[in-house]
């Protein structure tokens, strides 16, 4: 299932008529176990809360005579689950929902951290440049070819490359260290940053890869009389450890190490920019 | 009553990125409070998911204060799942940048100071800037 595709189950902790009122510091490690495994709760209290959607209920609470109220939804969309947590603890109140998540097949938490680029249509020009600089598919276009982020899971953990080609500092990733990737305001003096990097695509798409080769071509012939794959695979992460810091690119060696060949990274690079230029082609047409 | 600000906070779970005593400090504050709330516990999780439940929370005509980190990286997280904050209502308190103290403070005040960015304008920042 693709990750797109799945909900959230929502915990109400529920403390009005009927139930017992938590005290704050139980409240505290109760929501903090439940948010810790991925949880959305709603705590009720004085004040509004967001409205109800058609997605499912869990209320928990300490209900009078440990006995869990039976309700359903006055327009019958909505699933509603009572559970009494009298007697449990934070730890006891997660397994009682993680069984009930199992259930209602909501989403399970924390298998993905959440690493993609968020765009900001305030200031993308949808020139392609993330389009065409992609070699994982994370970036597609709408009906109306505009820029969108189409295959987020793709996205390789930790590596911000992509919002460094965006010439106008449009893509974050809002759990980078910095800004202005990480969603921080840009300044004219970052704008300009950013426009200076967009050397980086031609460095990822030829000199990098030139000097892969030729540093593969002299440590062939090293290796010649006694290679082995641990040897070659220990040059390859030597090198791109040092490309990598050299050029400053601040991709981890992680997703260095997992591209491809230069000959399928050749390829990928060019249908990703035959995809950007169709889109602009399409556009300028239009 | 009516006027009173919706909360939400973002436990940021999946990333070290805002600092845990910031993030605990503001939960117990809201719990010891006794305001209702809501608490996710990751805005970017639920938008890679495309969360139907990020519509719920950005709907409503009520004011808006959410914890979380950068405004513009809100924006664009409810943005880009076709689930737009309220640009004039929105309040986006910055637990990456604030204290415990600030960031509570900020959450319980019951006035609301808009801060999403509105368009693509370069921001006039005096001095060094951290990149």
């Amino acid at each position: 299932m693709a990750i797109a595709d799945e909900t959230t189950l929502r915990v109400v902790l529920y403390e009005g008529e009927g139930a017992a009122t938590l005290d704050a510091a139980e409240r505290v490690s109760t929501l903090t176990t439940l948010l810790e495994k991925g949880y959305a709760v709603t705590c009720a209290g004085e004040g509004a809360v967001a409205p109800a959607d058609d997605s499912a209920l869990l209320v928990l609470g300490r209900f009078e005579n440990g006995q869990a109220p039976e309700a359903e939804d006055a327009n019958g969309k909505v699933a509603i689950r009572f559970r009494d947590i009298d007697g449990l603890d934070s730890e006891g109140i997660t397994a009682l929902v993680e069984t009930e998540r199992e259930s209602s097949n909501a989403a399970q938490h924390g298998e993905w951290k959440p690493w993609f680029p968020v765009i900001d249509y305030d200031r993308c020009t949808n020139c392609m440049q993330c389009l065409s600089f992609c070699l994982f598919d994370v970036y597609g276009t709408d009906d109306d070819q505009g820029i969108q982020v189409q295959n987020n899971d793709n996205c390789k953990t930790n590596c911000p490359a992509c919002s460094r080609v965006c010439p106008e500092a449009a893509i974050m990733f809002p759990k980078y260290k910095s800004g202005p990737i990480n969603g921080d305001v840009v300044s004219d003096g970052e704008l300009n940053r950013e426009k200076m990097k967009i050397d980086i695509s031609a460095l990822l798409g030829g000199d990098v890869y030139q000097m892969l080769r030729d540093r593969s071509q002299r440590s062939r012939s090293r290796f010649s009389k006694e290679r082995s794959s641990d040897k070659a695979l220990g040059e390859r992460t030597k090198c791109l450890t040092k490309l990598a810091a050299e050029a400053d690119i601040d991709i981890p060696i992680e997703v260095l190490q997992s591209l491809p060949g230069a000959d399928e990274i050749a390829q990928k690079a060019a249908a990703a920019n035959a995809r950007a230029q169709a889109v602009l082609d399409a556009r300028q047409s239009g | 009553m009516a006027d009173k600000p919706r909360i939400l906070f973002c436990h940021c779970n999946y990333a070290k990125v805002v600092p845990e005593e910031v993030k605990a400090g503001v939960l117990k504050s809201l719990c010891k409070s006794g305001q209702a709330f809501e608490a996710v516990a990751d805005l970017c999780e639920m938008a890679a998911r495309r969360d139907p439940a990020l519509k719920r929370l950005a709907a409503g005509e009520e004011p808006v204060k959410i914890a979380a980190c950068y405004p513009r990286a809100v924006k664009w997280l409810f943005g880009g799942c076709q689930a737009p904050l309220n640009a004039a209502h929105t309040e986006v308190v910055n637990m990456r940048e604030l204290s415990a103290v600030d960031a509570a403070a900020a959450m319980l005040d019951e006035s609301v100071t808009p801060n999403l960015p509105e368009d693509g304008s370069v921001a006039a920042v005096e001095g060094e800037k951290k990149i």
